[in-house]
């Protein structure tokens, strides 16, 4: 980064199901407690950029009407579940350029109930079932235990991790724990993903203020070491691209794996420099592959790095401390900005009983369709 | 026997010898295929790309089963859906004969097929591609 570029506050509107309240005020909620956090008030930000997929022209535009907050640039962002990552990189960049000293940044969704129907697909596309989006994550999920030595056990598993962190995350749409047979009892959707494998579409928001950072020493004073968005390049047949056809090439570099490299080369930091990760769990398959997308193990090693107990709270490298969107859900804008609001709570110091001990630097990761993958890296 | 439509014109064809093939673009330029077929080569942005028909027979390469209607979808459930390889290089996503996971095997000899989806309310039946156990 040119300018350095700090997190002056954070906000959430937890996420779950609430019946009868509009998206718009879930996102006046979330700004309006980041910019209380960072102690902001009206006029106090120069730019504001919103990242959301489903909630509709001028949404943003929207939050901060409510609030009396226009007549600065607002930049509506959709980028798929990374939508409030590219929202994010804009903001953040927009700062390091030197452009704005102060901009919000903020994600809002209340997605619609069941298999979310995307205009992605051309309308024969649906009409031959090949819209059928968790067939994707089942297909991709097949290809990782073939590769990997991923079994059924370890899906689970990752669901049993997630939510056991979830129990302590208030802003958490599910809270209780589960077992591994409790699990792989429930639905099966595709072979080989159960529903409980699959994170729920819900509603929620979140927002973050970014500004210049002050000169001087601020040991507590969270700064924005990467952060990149990435698509895809052609050829991987099951990349959240979802093309009809790829090649028959297994070393297409993933849309996570591009993002990562350039985050960590921005950051000049490694996989081996992070303290906690939030990663994209949109089911139980896509963590492991994260994990191994993200550098954290090496291919093929993402069984053995769960089994190690590495990932889990207390562990040598947590993942999704949060409970994950396995425990939280997935509203899409307010997804990725979730991440780094828990990243900020969590270099804070501030996450209660899911705190990760001495947590200094933390990677954010969100993946969707078309193709987009963001990778953000925070540090304290 | 009612009047069957393809589900979208320039996704499948039926060859000489009376089979169902898969339409696709070659690339001139880089010789790569692509899937449905456009305009512009995917791989290397050259627009010199000629249409041929893939071959009929793949190796099974993923596979599923869906289990609910995806959105827009008025066909039976469970139907198969995977990924298959074809000799020209090229992976392709496709709707699968096979609904019962456990039938199916990594690198499995397929065969192309056409599949009926749903006869609407003038009789017509819409079909589309789909890949099928090799007899």
């Amino acid at each position: 980064m040119t300018t350095d570029v700090e997190v002056a506050g954070i906000g959430l509107h937890p996420f779950g199901r609430f019946e009868g309240k509009a998206v718009t005020d879930m996102g006046v909620a979330a700004v309006r407690a980041a910019l209380a956090d960072a102690g902001v008030g009206r006029g106090g930000f120069q730019a504001a950029f919103c990242g959301t997929a489903y909630s509709g022209v001028a949404a943003g535009h929207r939050v901060l009407d409510a609030l009396g907050m226009t007549g600065g640039p607002i930049v509506d962002v959709e980028a798929g579940c990374a939508s409030g990552g590219a929202a994010w990189m804009l903001a953040a960049g927009a700062i390091a350029a030197g452009k704005y000293d102060t901009v919000l940044v903020f994600g809002m969704e209340k997605m619609p109930k069941g298999i979310i129907r995307s205009s992605f697909f051309a309308p024969w596309q649906e009409a031959a079932g090949i819209a059928a989006t968790p067939a994707y994550f089942a297909l991709r999920a097949q290809r990782l235990m073939r590769e990997s030595g991923v079994t059924r056990d370890h899906l689970a598993a990752v669901v049993v991790k997630n939510r056991r962190n979830g129990v302590h995350n208030p802003d958490a749409m599910f809270r209780k724990e589960v077992t591994a047979e409790e699990v792989l009892a429930s639905r099966l959707v595709c072979e080989p993903l159960h529903l409980w494998m699959l994170c729920s579409p819900n509603e929620g928001a979140a927002a973050l203020v970014l500004r210049r950072a002050g000169d001087g020493a601020d040991s507590g004073r969270v700064t924005v070491e990467a952060a990149v968005l990435r698509s895809h390049l052609p050829g991987n047949v099951l990349s959240e691209a979802t093309p009809m056809s790829g090649l028959v090439d297994d070393d297409v570099p993933p849309p996570t794996t591009l993002a990562a490299t350039a985050a960590y080369e921005a950051a000049g930091l490694g996989p081996s420099d992070l303290d906690l990760v939030e990663c994209q769990d949109t089911d139980a398959a896509r963590e492991l592959l994260s994990y191994e997308e993200l550098g954290l193990c090496p291919r093929g090693d993402a069984a053995k790095l769960l089994e190690d107990g590495a990932t889990e709270l207390g562990g040598r490298l947590p993942v999704n401390a949060s409970g994950g969107l396995l425990s939280k859900g997935e509203p899409l804008g307010a997804s990725a900005l979730g991440q780094l609001v828990e990243l900020t709570r969590q270099l804070r110091g501030q996450a209660g009983e899911r705190q990760v001990h001495g947590a200094r630097v933390g990677l954010g990761h969100t993946v969707g369709r078309g193709a987009n993958a963001s990778v953000v890296i925070l540090k304290r | 026997m009612a009047e069957t439509v393809p589900v979208h014109e320039g996704l499948f064809a039926t060859a000489a010898d009376g089979a169902a093939r898969l339409i696709a673009g070659r690339c001139r330029s880089c010789g790569q295929h692509h899937f449905p077929r456009t305009g512009t080569c995917p791989y290397c942005s050259a627009e010199d790309v000629e249409q041929t028909l893939l071959s009929a027979d793949s190796s099974l390469w993923a596979w599923t089963a869906v289990t609910a209607a995806p959105p827009g979808y008025q066909g039976e459930v469970p139907f198969g859906f995977g990924v298959v390889e074809l000799p020209e290089g090229v992976r392709g996503v496709t709707r699968l004969t096979e609904a019962d996971p456990s039938k199916l095997v990594f690198g499995q000899p397929m065969q192309l097929t056409l599949d009926p989806l749903h006869t609407d309310d003038e009789g017509r039946t819409g079909v589309t591609y789909a890949f099928g156990a090799r007899a």
